[in-house]
């Protein structure tokens, strides 16, 4: 796909989620209601299409959009998980913490991926992304079990990172 | 039907509830500001998820607006605790550790020395 087309699709990608969340927020089906939120959706988008360069209309093919419901299930349980974690922790009286930083490498190059991976170790279980420089995180992990990069790697982002790889190429 | 579905969603708002006190918990009892930041961000983000989503349960006309809102704490809340972690590194907060681990010193004298 050539430039132009490309974000041609970033934009029309935009104008659907931006008139996706209108229609969250009126919950209602008027055609009065659909014209003023294409109109407001399309100014907003205009306004704002230099930064929203996250993804295409190809996000919404029927093999990514089943890895990304995929995404949400693994991430929901994740941070269930990480909250009985937390808690767990917190109630027990001996406080059961080894806190380190470690560093992993990530193969992802989309930079919208890299955010989102990010922010999910942030909310799964002991771990807190403190910094990203180039492809590597620096992770605050309540519980060390590992200083290496591809033990820790292991542990903390492959299965996210697995399913990040299929939706972003 | 409209029953259960409001019963399900009070028990959202228990759950919620039940995870922001063990947060402001884990805020009191952690060393450190890291850990502290750990135990918040994913208690608030899954009490506020939980009890948002409770609401919109409970009231289905806003449901879809309690799902805006759900998925925009999703995003804003670990940006953030990213956001204050890296400042509290970068303010020389040095981390609690048992044992030292800390493979971010090296990568943040670099840049200082920059």
């Amino acid at each position: 796909m050539n430039t132009s087309s490309l974000s041609v699709s970033k934009f029309l990608y935009n104008w659907i989620l931006m008139f996706v969340v209108w229609l969250g927020f009126t919950t209602s089906l008027a055609p009065a209601e659909l014209i003023t939120g294409a109109v407001v959706s399309l100014i907003v988008v205009a306004m704002t299409a230099k930064y929203l360069n996250c993804c295409g209309l190809d996000i919404f093919l029927p093999n990514k959009l089943f890895y990304i419901s995929k995404y949400i299930g693994v991430f929901t349980i994740a941070l269930i998980k990480s909250n009985i974690d937390v808690a767990k922790r917190v109630l027990s009286p001996a406080l059961p913490i080894n806190p380190g930083i470690v560093q992993i490498e990530t193969k992802l190059t989309n930079e919208f991926a890299k955010m989102v991976l990010a922010n999910t170790i942030t909310l799964t279980p002991g771990t807190l992304t403190v910094d990203m420089v180039g492809n590597t995180y620096y992770i605050h992990w309540i519980d060390v079990t590992s200083e290496d990069p591809i033990e820790a790697h292991k542990e903390i982002a492959k299965q996210f990172e697995d399913i990040l790889l299929k939706i972003f190429k | 039907m409209m029953e259960i579905l409001e019963y399900i969603g009070y028990a959202f708002v228990l759950i919620g509830g039940i995870f922001l006190f063990l947060g402001s918990l884990g805020i009191y009892r952690m060393p450190d500001v890291y850990n502290r930041l750990q135990a918040g961000t994913k208690a608030s983000t899954m009490g506020a998820m939980s009890t948002i989503m409770g609401v919109g349960l409970i009231q289905p006309e806003w449901f879809f607006k309690t799902l805006i809102i759900v998925i925009f704490i999703a995003i804003a809340n670990p940006l953030s605790s990213h956001a204050l972690g890296r400042g509290a590194y970068r303010a020389s907060l040095t981390p609690f550790m048992k044992k030292k681990m800390d493979a971010y010193d090296k990568e943040f004298h670099q840049n200082k020395e920059d």
